[in-house]
């Protein structure tokens, strides 16, 4: 298994948690990863973006130019990497943010995924990304529960000393798993 | 049993690698993208009964680590490539002073201010000596999170042992980005005494660290002396890492970042049939000249892939001597090459040479 993923959107999206979230998790199932952000003048509203490779083999280049997937919270990511995106890779896209969708012709899985208003139903207004990062794992897999569940104690917990927020970061992963798999 | 692994920014594992070794002071000013590394030392050096200082500008930092070498501590300062060039003044004063220390320079793009995207255009800086007067230091290119923490760790050990400052030459994309590392138990190896340190004159005649000598013979012996030192990291320190298949068609050579990219390169030339190999220098200075004048006789030709526009290339060309052609591909400003476009220029290469 590797899969080399970009993750962007607006700064203060949480597009950087997920990415290191997944990074974190990986680990912990054993694989090898790496993560790299963009670093530089983002700030909340712009574009920031994420390079994460999960990997069974060692990783050459943690630099990613052409992702096997791509997960976009905004229309301006959509547009700046859709084009990058490899043959047979996967699309997670949130439709919250993004009007207009395009049709792809290559082939791509795309999985739109209405992450904000989730996120919103569940009253919890910031976990968007948590949605994107549940339909990811259940289109992938990959990563084991526990890997999941210590991820969130370290994002939560050990980072911020809020495990309050733990169930509901749990319950909005949950959701976007579930509409994966039900083929969304 | 799987050693404990973290994951962590560059930066900040070469923080925690510095501790470790036992550093207990650093004295640094901020400038992105090193910013981790005074993060890290402003939390963690205090826990370790150490010194941080965020200093007032790059000067006073780099005159802090002089001042602290000198009393015979374990001392470093870290800054990227703008900030670096202003350490270069003290830099000269700490090996010509003979003063052990460690220096770590997370390249951006330059000249001037530049930008702050990663970039590997110092290496002439870095590995030429980089201020006034004729010198060398030790430059060490990790590739890795992993190696940002081991290669700091024997840092350290080097400094003392030839009494000359370190440089850890990374980029903006080593330091930034979070890799699982584990830590190894630093081992503390036999080192001479630092009985030329100012620690006091009890019991003892006064030491003087200093770099002047107004007799012109004086200093010409203490640049032979500096010189026979750097002979002596030659013989010695020459550190590398190499993947060079029989009857190989085209090596690349890279450093830092820039080696996992052509890693990846490598394969995919491998994939489609092509021999082809890597070489990775880990010491810059000193440079595997040897190892490359040896190869270079029978592999068909070299590309060297840089996030600058051709530095350790002349390096690369004075070891092959011209016995197989070298070629350069480089990004700079910033950019960081992909993997396809030097697989492109490789493709370019080869079908010059199946012709």
């Amino acid at each position: 298994m590797k899969d080399r993923l970009i993750i962007s959107g607006f700064g203060g999206q949480g597009v950087m948690l997920l990415g290191q979230f997944l990074a974190y998790a990986g680990m912990l199932d054993g694989r090898r990863v790496s993560w790299i952000p963009s670093y530089g003048p983002e700030m909340r509203g712009g574009t920031a973006y994420c390079s994460v490779t999960i990997s069974d083999t060692s990783i050459a280049s943690p630099v990613i130019s052409r992702p096997d997937t791509l997960i976009v919270m905004n229309s301006p990511s959509l547009d700046r990497f859709l084009p990058a995106v490899r043959r047979y890779g996967i699309v997670v896209a949130n439709s919250s943010m993004i009007e207009h969708i395009p049709e792809l012709d290559r082939d791509i899985h795309l999985v739109s995924v209405p992450a904000q208003s989730i996120a919103e139903e569940l009253k919890a207004p910031k976990a968007s990304n948590m949605v994107m990062l549940g339909c990811y794992l259940g289109i992938r897999g990959g990563l084991s529960e526990k890997a999941v569940e210590a991820a969130l104690q370290k994002a939560f917990v050990d980072a911020v000393k809020r495990p309050d927020l733990i169930p509901i970061n749990r319950a909005a992963i949950e959701r976007g798993r579930e509409l994966a798999l039900a083929g969304n | 049993m799987k050693k404990k692994q973290v994951l962590m920014k560059g930066n900040e594992a070469m923080a925690e690698g510095a501790i470790m070794a036992g550093c207990r002071y650093f004295f640094g000013y901020p400038i992105t993208p090193q910013n981790e590394v005074p993060a890290h030392m402003a939390v963690s050096m205090p826990r370790a009964g150490g010194v941080f200082i965020q200093a007032e500008s790059e000067l006073a930092a780099i005159n802090m680590v002089y001042g602290a070498a000198g009393a015979g501590a374990r001392v470093m300062t870290s800054s990227s490539s703008p900030g670096i060039s202003l350490k270069q003044e003290g830099i000269s004063y700490l090996v010509g002073a003979e003063l052990p220390c460690v220096i770590a320079n997370i390249m951006r793009g330059g000249p001037g201010l530049g930008g702050i995207q990663p970039s590997q255009s110092d290496y002439y800086q870095a590995v030429k000596g980089g201020g006034h007067g004729d010198y060398r230091l030790i430059v060490l290119a990790p590739n890795s999170v992993q190696e940002m923490a081991d290669l700091t760790m024997l840092a350290f050990d080097l400094a003392d042992i030839y009494r000359n400052p370190v440089m850890i030459l990374g980029d903006g994309n080593l330091g930034q980005m979070m890799e699982p590392v584990s830590f190894c138990k630093f081992r503390k190896r036999k080192l001479p005494p630092k009985d030329w340190a100012t620690t006091g004159t009890a019991g003892r005649s006064r030491n003087i660290v200093k770099s002047l000598y107004l007799i012109p013979e004086q200093l010409e012996a203490h640049n032979r002396k500096l010189y026979r030192k750097f002979q002596t990291m030659k013989r010695c320190e020459v550190r590398f890492e190499e993947d060079i298949p029989e009857g190989c068609e085209l090596l690349l050579t890279a450093f830092g970042t820039t080696a996992r990219i052509c890693r990846d390169v490598v394969d995919k030339l491998r994939q489609r049939g092509h021999k082809a190999g890597l070489f990775r220098p880990i010491t810059l200075f000193p440079f595997p000249e040897e190892r490359i004048k040896e190869v270079s006789s029978w592999v068909k030709a070299v590309m060297t892939v840089e996030m600058n526009m051709g530095q350790m290339v002349d390096d690369v060309r004075l070891a092959v001597e011209g016995r197989c052609p070298v070629h350069f591909y480089g990004r700079t400003g910033g950019v960081v090459p992909s993997v396809e476009e030097i697989v492109h220029e490789a493709g370019k290469i080869l079908r010059g040479i199946k012709k």
